[in-house]
């Protein structure tokens, strides 16, 4: 508590502003490990988005690969350009680095693209569910809870089986899977905030029910939804590369990590690891990094943990 | 009623008494625990679940007369809070009407009923849970009278400083979080919130029962000097006989959904008439008593859910009789502006007067 | 001075010494108590009263080595059965606790578990610290629900805690405590949470336990009216220490510091109806904020120059103990 005097007796101090954003910063800052998957997190976006200034080749321009490259291990120095593979190339004689530079692009932005679509979408109709309740909520959660009973992947094999491949499509079988998730957890907050004296209190003033929705609620049911949506957008590049890998995901041209994985599957045994190990360690890096910034963000944007 | 503005107070308050503020009139609320469907199928084959309804408020009048303060008192699941807020207009009743200035509440529309609702506003009890954490202290107080057009944008901060000042708050604390005051000055800052839309009529609801007695003593003070100055109209929920002893001219006390007694304040403890008001009053820790054995009502309260028969109270009652327990007994006067609801008034020799 | 019998007539249950206990937190370090001493006798209640963050449930959790991180006990004894709880090994404090010093808690779901039938959870209890026959155990048990009010004891034994209402939850929280018939209770704030005709069943259970059984209490609580009918003492507690100690008519009747005038004078019923209340100005200082020398200068009517130099802890009048400067010795001189 930092304001200590009584407001009608002693003057101000001086105070120094402590907004909620502030303190959820140094909250945040607490867990060096944290700080540090985040730090990581935010290195692997910059690589992602600067990827066609700073990768050694463009993986995707058919015309620098040369096939006589093909499956050269880390390290080598091709013969044609003398650029040096650091990890080695695939069968097409494809710079690895770069690959998993323009795959990481490709990751997450599907990632990262389905999870906000999937938030809006799925926090739209739990807020809808939670404050019109009665039918409009049974149908809407029952929707949820079908979603929900169906394996995550099963449901994404099935939308692409329909829809087909491409970037896109990946984006919207990811959405359809996720939406549920937020649904859920917007609507049992907002049921809880719902019932708190502060939207009473704006009731009582005789404010519009969209700005007490708008203003009042939903604010307040953001925590939980920046928690839930950091796990999915880990959750979604790992489905992404799922999908890549059993061939129902991005096209063969433009290959995201999990393609990249399944194109050095069938050299594992052959000792030419690194086609797929590689892409593995940065999916891993990736999801791990963001799971780790998400567990704490949990941790912090709990209020039964506050100290 | 035109304008949506509440005339500034009089500086010549008009006597207490003269004019109805609001009056509620034979109002019920039922809550309602609804079976889902896997419920109604679970029902159906015979499983113990049905509906479950709760009378939290049962058949209440009350008559609030501008420039009263009417103490409410009861205990946990007697139906205060409940009847609280259908007063301050947020929960809507059940059954029967509630009048605001002679003028049935759901009859209003438009710009009518929002200066209804305006008027009569509510402190809330928990002075941390009743602020929007996420919004300054500015925009706390300050986004309904914007909104509503009681002040202007250009006139905003000097309309704040004024509200804060008026509550007790330091007006530069304006641009802080609720996070960052004492429990005491969050309920200050409640306050100047529901009065940044010129109140009439306050609906405190345990608005101290949260704070420390000597931040209570302050809130309660603060509340008899806007009482003063505003001309205010007050209903003050509260469990604690002792604040409401202080602060009312008249009060109501309730038992699980009813009024069991009403009488203006010095008449309640002195002459308390209802057993249950008598045993409330004999349990009330106090001071000045030492080493005394606490008097003990017997019994629990009963369940909402399934209350007992007849009078709510015969089975703690110690002078319940045969009739308690099978003829609900009705609000009676038993002096002037005393109602009690007692069988044991029906009595003969019994005249009204206490147990 | 009350002629009840004096606290030095047998051997105290507890004695506390210049209890100091720091919380190291991010902002600073908190004295949450400081300087804190007292005793218990035999039979006896220490009615210990003081408002949001004055340190009352901190002490209460110090006795019981219940203190969690950030928080340390950095100083002073608890002398119990003549040994200092401060120096005991988490062993010790295992089988003291919920033997010989139990608590109870304002929420008796820290004692209860949701989970369990109340006669499990209660000859588990006892079976955890002696050994006894599962039947004698469901006796005992039978036998201390019914000494803590609760009818058919044997109907209940068989509940669950959710089929209690919270009056009746907090008895069978009280009758767990008091199971092994402790010598010291520590109960913090126990009857706060409830209805004020169920906190006088309570009330009246309580009283008659000490008086019968005699256990020691410390009954933690913000409420000076429910000690002044419960308690045989009362230390009053601001900004982590004690203001003043001394025997309840004695501290309530005549208070010598300002913030136990202050205080009393603030509770509605002992102002005139209608007039203002008489209040202290001013909130509680912040731990990590308190002025130089006494705690209570910057809220004090009768605060001087003095006052910021620590006041020691002085027996001021017999039994009667205040930490103040400027006591109000006029008050006991009408006594």
């Amino acid at each position: 508590m930092s304001a200590t005097t009584a407001g009608s007796t002693a003057p101000a101090k001086a105070p120094k502003v402590e907004t909620p954003l502030r303190r959820f910063i140094l909250d945040f800052a607490e867990s060096k490990l944290a700080l540090g998957a985040l730090i990581v997190f935010l290195a692997i976006v910059l690589v992602a988005v600067f990827a066609p200034w700073i990768a050694p080749q463009n993986p995707y321009d058919l015309a620098q690969l040369d096939i006589m490259d093909g499956r050269l291990e880390p390290g080598s120095v091709s013969d044609g350009t003398g650029m040096t593979y650091w990890l080695g190339t695939d069968d097409q004689g494809r710079d690895m680095l770069s690959g998993i530079m323009y795959g990481l692009r490709i990751s997450l932005v599907v990632g990262a693209g389905s999870a906000i679509v999937a938030a809006f979408v799925g926090a739209s109709l739990g807020m809808l569910a939670a404050y019109a309740g009665g039918r409009t909520d049974t149908v809407i959660m029952r929707l949820v809870d079908l979603q929900l009973s169906f394996p995550t992947i099963l449901s994404a094999l099935m939308i692409l089986a329909f829809l087909g491949k491409g970037i896109m499509n990946v984006v919207i079988a990811l959405i359809v899977v996720e939406w549920a998730y937020y649904a859920r957890t917007v609507r049992g907050t907002a049921l809880v905030e719902r019932r708190r004296e502060y939207i009473e209190a704006a009731q009582c003033l005789a404010l519009p029910t969209r700005r007490i929705i708008f203003r009042h609620l939903l604010p307040n049911c953001m925590p939980p939804l920046i928690v839930v949506a950091t796990i999915q957008i880990a959750r979604a590049i790992a489905l992404e590369a799922t999908l890549s890998f059993l061939g129902l995901g991005v096209p063969i041209t433009e290959p995201s990590l999990g393609l990249l994985i399944a194109n050095g599957y069938e050299y594992m045994l052959s000792g030419k690891y690194w086609i797929s190990f590689y892409p593995g360690i940065a999916l891993l890096i990736t999801i791990v990094s963001i799971n780790l910034v998400g567990d704490h963000l949990r941790d912090v944007l709990n209020p039964r943990l506050k100290k | 009623m035109s304008a949506t503005v509440a005339p500034s107070p009089a500086p010549a308050a008009s006597m207490p008494g003269s004019d109805k503020m609001i009056e509620v009139v034979g109002v019920s609320r039922r809550f309602a625990k609804r079976l889902d469907f896997a419920g109604k199928i679970l029902a159906k084959l015979g499983a113990p679940i049905r509906e479950e309804v709760v009378h939290a408020v049962d058949k209440v009048d009350l008559t609030i007369r501008r420039g009263e303060v009417v103490g409410l008192v009861g205990e946990s699941g007697c139906g205060k809070s409940t009847l609280g807020r259908m007063v301050a207009g947020i929960l809507p009743p059940s059954d029967g009407s509630i009048l605001w200035k002679g003028k049935d509440r759901t009859g209003l529309h438009g710009k009518e009923a929002r200066a209804a609702t305006l008027q009569a506003q509510m402190i809330f009890q928990d002075p941390m849970s009743s602020l929007n954490p996420r919004m300054k202290v500015a925009d706390i107080i300050g986004e309904a009278p914007l909104f509503h057009g009681l002040t202007t944008r250009a006139g905003l901060p000097a309309y704040l400083d004024e509200q804060m000042r008026r509550a007790g708050l330091d007006p530069t604390f304006k641009s802080r979080y609720p996070h960052q005051f004492s429990g005491g000055q969050r309920q200050r800052i409640g306050i100047a919130r529901a009065l940044a839309v010129q109140p009439e009529f306050l609906v405190c609801d345990e608005s101290v029962a949260a704070l420390d007695v000597s931040i209570q003593a302050q809130i309660l003070n603060l509340f008899m000097k806007l009482r003063r100055e505003l001309n205010l109209t007050y209903l003050f929920i509260s469990h604690d006989l002792g604040v409401v002893e202080h602060l009312s001219d008249r009060v109501v006390i309730m038992y699980l959904g009813r009024v069991v007694e009403e009488a203006p304040t010095e008449t309640v403890f002195a002459r308390a008439n209802h057993p249950y008001t008598q045993s409330l009053l004999a349990a009330v820790p106090r001071i000045e008593a030492r080493k005394k054995a606490f008097a003990v009502v017997r019994g629990e309260i009963p369940s909402p859910l399934n209350p007992p028969s007849g009078c709510h109270f015969h089975p703690r009652c110690p002078h319940a009789f045969d009739r308690c327990r099978v003829e609900i007994p009705a609000l009676k006067e038993v002096a002037p502006g005393h109602r009690s609801r007692c069988h044991l008034n029906d009595l003969p020799n019994h005249g009204g007067q206490p147990v | 001075m009350e002629p009840s019998i004096p606290a030095t007539a047998a051997p105290p249950t507890i004695q506390v010494r210049n209890l100091q206990t720091r919380f190291f937190t991010r902002a600073g370090v908190v004295p949450a108590v400081n300087d804190v001493s007292f005793n218990v006798g035999r039979g006896k209640v220490l009615g210990l009263v003081g408002e949001s963050g004055s340190g009352k449930t901190v002490t209460g959790f110090s006795i019981m080595r219940l203190v969690d991180e950030p928080g340390r006990i950095t100083g002073g004894e608890i002398l119990f059965d003549g040994r200092d709880l401060v120096k005991a090994s988490e062993e010790e404090m295992r089988q003291l606790r919920g033997n010989r010093i139990a608590m109870i808690f304002q929420d008796p779901m820290m004692t209860l578990n949701p989970v369990l039938r109340i006669d499990t959870q209660m000859i588990e209890t006892m079976q955890a610290h002696t050994k006894i026959s599962r039947e004698d155990a469901r006796q005992r048990a039978r036998d201390t629900l019914g000494m803590v009010g609760i009818p058919s004891p044997d109907e209940r034994l068989k509940a669950y805690p959710h089929q209690f209402s919270g009056g009746m939850r907090q008895r069978v929280a009280i009758a767990i405590a008091l199971l092994h018939r402790p010598e010291l209770i520590v109960a913090d704030e126990p009857t706060t949470a409830l209805d004020v005709t169920i906190q006088g069943q309570i009330l009246a259970e309580v009283q008659k336990l000490a008086a019968t059984t005699g256990t020691s209490i410390v009954w933690i609580t913000h409420d000076l009216s429910v000690v002044a009918g419960l308690a045989d003492d009362i230390a009053v507690m601001y900004a982590g220490e004690i203001a003043e100690y001394g025997a309840v008519s004695n501290v309530l009747d005549h208070p010598l510091h300002p913030y136990t005038h202050g205080l009393l004078g603030s509770v509605p019923s002992r102002n005139k109806r209608g007039e203002p209340l008489r209040q202290i100005p001013g909130t509680t200082p912040s731990l990590l904020s308190l002025p130089p020398g006494c705690p209570f200068q910057t809220r004090c009517p009768r605060a001087a120059d003095v006052c910021r130099q620590v006041p020691p802890m002085a027996e001021i009048l017999p039994a009667h103990e205040a930490r103040c400067f400027r006591p109000h010795l006029e008050n006991a001189e009408a006594a």
